[in-house]
């Protein structure tokens, strides 16, 4: 499998692709003691600065280092192109849906996507049923995950609009490049990221209340030190000039949101929280959430507040909802999606389920609700029994789960111990949507998977990042005239 | 800003100074227990090392026994079971400082991050002096180099000013105690027993807040006890005196009450507080009872420190 996978620098194990031959040029003519310098740089830069996740259930490594690739991941700029229509076709029509689903519900009605999948889905907040919210945005920060299989085929294999994180290894990663490698950069045509905090902000000012005074106040809400983002929180807020705000700093009176400051209570318009339904409110949800405000969402119902992500986006980023997005954004838009997904096997359905058990050995399964690569099988790198643990599982509750044919995923040049070899990697472009439009940074994370082989790209499994250069290339005559005929047929009915 | 940040920044730049100070009485309690016993080393300098940083009682219930060098600096620089440990310090001061990371600037961060990674580098094993004299240099240079960022990079607004006052309201505290515990070297020539004996207590006592240079260029005369004390608790030009504090304490709580537009209970308090420090002189302290006139400046220092968190950091 590792060896017909794709290379997003020689495809298949051919010449170097369009974007790539300076860095070719690079790997071949830099010293392997001069590229393991510049990491051990790039390691002391991280961990000065202290860029550093928390793993869950490891005490002894409280704060971990992601492990920075110094190699770049590059993306042409007419890939770029058609990656970015496809994202913004994709969030807008995953606005539309939570839209829907949340008043008149006319995709049940329709018969796409089946009643119970929404309405009984845990991440489905029926609190939120029947309120409009400002601008109809529920997904203002989504973060896409891609993967890719050959030169032009690019799969959606998740969405996460509910508090997507990695944004800040986006931006540091580019930072640490610039220092490490200015010549190098300096070679390419890099598209910019850093403005993302800008974008982000106007944002989410875009969608402050009609309350709120003119220019309002944003804070981003943490769960505070101990979590595992709390470093890309503190960085954001900082981005943003945000006020970095834990539960305890806000209190709601007469359905206003406020927060304690040293003058006394300043009202809060707008906050990008970083926080999970489930806490945010004990009086409405959890109630030993110690991590929320109680009466918040009071408030946010009033419209005196705006949440983004809005409470509830969980039931779209499913992965059993996920299975069903090309009907989704058909139904909403009109037309087919430009990214595809990967094909999925509902096992809640009898047939499917009935294929995926006969072929647990080459599939990967997933919890529907689960993320950050826990609880899954990928079936080919699994032994016997993990196998059979999950066939139980299945024929328990396969309505928890979704199987996916194993994808040769791109690899990408890396540079680890034994020199630079490839390795898999994926994509989480981030899209912004405020009530002036859509906005996406050219780029996104890259996430590589470290060891020989893997496929699992999560920093909570080994995984590292890389800089992910959008590069701008001349348009060959080929790919000139082939834009003109996509610009002019019609969409496919 | 956010009451729970002034209140991370004040306890941030407090942890970092009670670390620097700690470090400074370890280091002048190993020189006067270094000396023979006819150059007035007076009974345990480690009990009173202990005693100046305010956890001798702490130190007794966990050892139960008499301090020895070992138990001391142990339990002075390492222990997790002192929470005013230098390395609880520095662990607290980077805690809080990543709960207020949006507050400060990158070289703050950066010292006091790499203070912390450096950190796990020493610990507790053999009482070996040369490491030790590199743990405190290391210390006090870490301190320094916060103090040093802060005063250069960060913005003069109520997140300087409220960092600061976490500075002198703990200096204020260690060298009032640091001269509690040396009070009865400190008293004028007709009171003195040791004589000339106590010369090297009072010399450990400047070395301890970095003055001995200061004294001589301040009196010019060889080392007396009264003028010590004067140094200490009433010269304003002397950094570490209770003097200086509270000038800059009521300095800092005035600018805080500048930009909100409104005086409280703290600035009335630090003002009433600098003002008999600036009305007084040696000879009444001294008349008064030298250990009564620090035991109350502690206990209002503690007092004052409430009225700022009640006012601001609620």
């Amino acid at each position: 499998m590792t060896t017909t996978a794709f290379d997003e620098m020689t495809g298949f194990g051919g010449e170097c692709r369009q974007g790539y031959e300076i860095v070719e040029t690079w790997l071949r003519d830099t010293p392997v003691e001069l590229l393991r310098q510049r990491r051990h740089e790039a390691e002391l830069l991280f961990r000065r600065i202290g860029i550093t996740f928390a793993v869950y259930g490891d005490a002894e490594g409280e704060e971990r280092l992601i492990p920075f690739d110094i190699v770049p991941r590059i993306i042409t700029n007419l890939e770029w192109e058609r990656l970015a229509a496809g994202l913004r076709q994709r969030v807008t029509a995953l606005n539309m849906f939570l839209k829907d689903v949340y008043s008149k519900g006319e995709i049940v009605k329709a018969g796409i996507v089946p009643e119970d999948l929404i309405y009984r889905n845990p991440c489905y907040r029926p609190e939120m049923q029947g309120i409009t919210l400002p601008h109809d945005i529920w997904v203002s920060i989504a973060g896409i995950d891609i993967v890719r299989v050959d030169a032009d085929t690019f799969y959606v294999l998740e969405d996460n609009a509910r508090t997507p994180s990695g944004v800040s290894y986006m931006l540091e990663n580019r930072e640490v490049m610039l220092r490490l490698f200015p010549e190098l950069c300096a070679r390419h045509r890099i598209a910019p990221v850093e403005n993302y905090a800008d974008d982000l902000l106007a944002t989410l000012k875009s969608m402050a209340p009609r309350t709120a005074a003119a220019d309002p106040t944003v804070g981003l809400l943490t769960p505070g030190p101990f979590n595992s983002a709390y470093y890309e929180h503190s960085f954001l807020a900082d981005k943003l000039g945000a006020e970095l705000v834990e539960g305890s700093d806000l209190y709601v009176r007469e359905n206003i949101v406020y927060m304690r400051t040293t003058e006394g209570p300043k009202r809060v318009d707008v906050i990008y929280r970083r926080l999970d339904d489930d806490f945010i409110d004990p009086l409405a949800f959890r109630p030993d959430s110690v991590l929320g405000v109680p009466g918040l969402m009071a408030a946010y119902r009033a419209g005196n507040v705006t949440l983004a992500n809005a409470v509830g986006t969980g039931v779209a980023d499913d992965k059993a909802v996920y299975s069903y997005m090309p009907e989704i954004i058909r139904f909403y838009t009109g037309k087919d999606a430009i990214l595809s997904n990967v094909p999925t096997h509902r096992c809640r359905e009898p047939d499917a389920l009935k294929y995926v058990l006969d072929h647990l050995p080459e599939l990967v399964v997933k919890e529907v609700d689960g993320s950050g690569g826990y609880g899954m099988l990928v079936g080919p790198k699994a032994d016997k029994a993990k196998i059979e643990t999950f066939r139980a599982k299945l024929k328990a509750h396969p309505e928890k789960f979704i199987a996916q044919p194993t994808l040769a995923l791109s690899t990408c040049p890396t540079f680890v111990d034994e020199g630079v070899a490839p390795r898999h990697v994926d994509l989480r472009p981030y899209v912004l949507t405020g009530a002036d439009g859509v906005r996406i940074v050219p780029g996104g994370l890259t996430r590589v998977a470290l060891e020989s082989g893997s496929l699992v790209v999560n920093s909570s499994q080994g995984g590292g990042t890389k800089d992910t250069w959008i590069v701008d290339v001349a348009r060959t005559f080929a790919q000139q005239s082939q834009q003109q005929q996509q610009q002019q047929s019609a969409p496919r009915a | 800003m956010l009451s729970r940040t002034a209140d991370s920044l004040f306890w941030l730049s407090r942890y970092v100074e009670r670390a620097e100070n700690t470090a400074r009485i370890i280091d002048a309690a190993h020189r006067l227990a270094a000396l023979p016993s006819s150059y007035g080393a007076t009974g345990n300098e480690w009990e009173s090392a202990l005693a100046a940083t305010g956890c001798l009682e702490l130190f007794t219930e966990v050892y139960g026994e008499e301090a020895t060098a070992e138990s001391a600096v142990d339990f002075l620089a390492f222990s997790p079971a002192n929470p005013s440990s230098i390395k609880n310090c520095l662990e607290i001061a980077r805690f809080n400082a990543r709960a207020v990371r949006t507050a400060l600037t990158a070289e703050m961060w950066e010292t006091i991050n790499t203070a912390w990674l450096e950190l796990k580098g020493y610990g507790l094993g053999e009482l070996d002096l040369g490491r030790l004299s590199d743990f405190l240099r290391f210390v006090k240079r870490t301190s320094l180099a916060f103090d040093g960022s802060a005063y250069r990079t960060m913005l003069r607004n109520d997140a300087y000013w409220f960092s600061r006052l976490g500075v002198y309201i703990e200096r204020a505290d260690a060298t009032a105690r640091l001269l509690d515990v040396k009070y009865h070297v400190l008293l004028p020539p007709e009171a003195a027993v040791g004589g000339s004996l106590d010369y090297f207590q009072w010399s450990a006592i400047l070395r301890a807040v970095s003055a001995q240079t200061s004294y001589h260029w301040v009196y010019r005369q060889s080392l007396k006890p009264w003028l010590v004390a004067d140094l200490m608790i009433l010269n304003p030009q002397m950094p570490r005196s209770l003097a200086s504090c509270y000038e800059n304490l009521t300095r800092y709580l005035d600018q805080i009450a500048q930009i909100y537009g409104r005086q409280g209970a703290a600035q009335r308090a630090a003002r009433t507080a600098f003002t008999n420090l600036e009305s007084t002189d040696i000879d009444t302290v001294i008349a008064g009872g030298l250990h009564e006139f620090l035991s109350t400046f502690v206990e209002e220092n503690i007092r004052l420190t409430s009225l700022i968190t009640d006012q601001y950091l609620l």
